[in-house]
């Protein structure tokens, strides 16, 4: 029953895609479009299959530093949470400070880290951390701050106390909060991966594209192009599903028993 | 001199609003014995939330001593089993782990806590609820847990504030005689806030009747009645008298109702 809902929901948004790409590859054929310009669908496709071994190479790089960047930033993203909602005055003092490091722009950020610490992993690393712990640390900080009222005098009536209110109330209660983050942060993370690749490395979809584009071979460029985008969406789909098997209390809500 | 379970003596509470203060209780002195269940019942802003909330030891007395089986705990949590007015069931948790956290909290032991969770779900036919997560019960059946969970806790002293005062008449009829059967078959010293004078009638041993603020207890009374008690005490002449005795005590000098202040 929801198996087939669901395959009507994707019905209507795939046959749209299907249309665009028909779209895109007339056009391309009816108006001679030069394939350094605009590639079609079809030549993408054959230069991906063609060039297969060498992307899967460079993805593997990609989902190893977005992986390990995606970690690390929710990790400290996590940690500064539990500590300015746990410190008492922490909050006030640095959540203004935390703000203003989000309107440094990255690509700057990117060329000083390069400077400082040259062309390994630890700046891409530290790239992809400053990117991923802003959304993880503000969802999760907003979610600590939203325990219901009636339930924290509960708990405190009854006994409990910092530590318990944390762990029992506070901390679960922020879990569907802190979901929302870690989507962004995902998706910050993909993206925050490829520009540190395309900045300095040898390796990696953003190196891939990068050198592609240097070398007019558009369609590679694409090719690039469409591994990221289906990895970022499997990247969102199994923290979706992580987010559902975890807060099942909510699902049952919504499904109305 | 005895131990009382719970014994309050000439507490005071003023809170510092803006320029002045506001005294919300004047000189409170009353105890429960063991074993017996009191109610508290005055107009709406008379200081009985306030007085929970020094009880449970949230906030401390400006002046006056609370004492537990004879040992001075003002100001000290985790003292008493509490249910308040809204069930405060956590909705990520059973039933069955519900309960299970509020007795581990106040230092049970997991595995004993767990056997008695289950024990007495299946004692007062909640067996079938225990695996259910607390929003897909009514409202009437997660008070039953809230109770159940107070009822359980390892605390001597069982205070309930206003605990069927959020559900519809019929429900709340049906709590108070499941409350009543429950607790006349283990007697807990129990300290019972209520809005209702038929409620606090059917279930007490003893009834004190506040003053406005700042509050002090105006009135003891001794309900008469023997146990165990049923509805049909409704119909019984001195049920009503007293009734209306206490009705009379409350009645403002405002016209608005004593109870609720509404009106």
């Amino acid at each position: 029953m929801g198996n087939s809902r669901s395959f009507r929901k994707i019905i209507p948004p795939a046959a749209c895609l299907l249309g665009f790409l028909a779209l895109w590859q007339a056009a391309v054929s009816l108006f001679a479009i030069e394939a350094w310009i605009l590639p079609s669908p079809l030549a993408i496709f054959q230069e991906m299959a063609a060039e297969w071994p060498r992307l899967m190479g460079h993805a593997a790089a990609t989902v190893r530093l977005t992986l390990l960047g995606f970690a690390a930033g929710t990790a400290a993203g996590l940690g500064l949470a539990a500590l300015l909602h746990l410190i008492p005055g922490a909050r006030a003092g640095l959540y203004p400070l935390l703000v203003l490091t989000q309107n440094v722009p990255v690509i700057v950020l990117g060329d000083l880290l390069v400077i400082w610490f040259g062309f390994g992993v630890l700046p891409k690393l530290i790239l992809l951390i400053l990117v991923c712990f802003f959304p993880v640390s503000v969802s999760m900080l907003s979610g600590l701050q939203q325990a219901d009222p009636k339930l924290i005098h509960y708990m405190r009536m009854i006994g409990a106390d910092k530590r318990q209110l944390f762990w029992k109330l506070e901390l679960p209660g922020a879990l569907s909060h802190l979901f929302s983050g870690l989507k962004i942060a995902a998706s910050y993370c993909v993206i925050g991966a490829i520009y540190a690749e395309a900045l300095g490395s040898n390796e990696g979809l953003g190196f891939y594209i990068r050198l592609s584009s240097n070398g007019w071979e558009t369609s590679r460029v694409f090719a690039g192009i469409l591994i990221i985008v289906l990895f970022s969406l499997l990247l969102f789909g199994v923290i979706a599903l992580i987010e559902r098997y975890s807060i099942r209390w909510k699902v049952r809500k919504e499904g109305g028993v | 001199m005895t131990d009382f379970a719970l014994e309050i003596t000439g507490i005071g509470k003023t809170f510092s609003e803006g320029r002045g203060a506001k005294r919300v209780l004047g000189d409170v002195s009353f105890h429960v014995k063991e074993g017996e269940f009191v109610s508290i019942i005055g107009p709406s802003g008379s200081g009985k939330s306030t007085l929970f909330h020094l009880i449970g030891g949230l906030e401390r007395p400006t002046s006056g001593e609370i004492r537990m089986d004879g040992r001075l705990v003002t100001g000290e949590r985790g003292r008493i089993a509490y249910m308040p007015q809204s069930a405060s069931l956590l909705p990520w948790l059973t039933v069955r782990a519900n309960i299970v956290m509020a007795l581990t909290i106040a230092g049970l032991d997991r595995h004993e806590a767990e056997s008695q969770t289950s024990e007495w779900l299946a004692r007062v036919g909640l067996a079938g609820e225990a695996d259910a997560y607390p929003d897909t019960l009514s409202g009437g059946m997660q008070q039953r847990v809230s109770f159940l969970r107070a009822l359980l806790s390892p605390q001597r002293l069982m205070c309930l504030d206003e605990p069927f005062g959020a559900l519809d008449a019929l429900t709340r009829l049906h709590m108070q005689t499941w409350l009543l059967s429950l607790w006349e078959a283990d007697r807990r010293s129990v300290l019972f806030v209520t809005h209702s004078i038929e409620e606090a009638l059917l279930l007490s041993d003893r009834i004190l009747v506040l003053s406005p603020s700042p509050a002090c207890v105006a009135r003891e009374i001794e309900v008469p009645f023997a146990r165990p008690r049923s509805e049909s005490l409704w119909t019984d002449p001195l049920f009503n008298e007293l009734k209306l005795e206490i009705y009379d005590m409350l009645k403002p000098t405002d016209g608005r109702s004593p109870l609720t202040g509404k009106r």
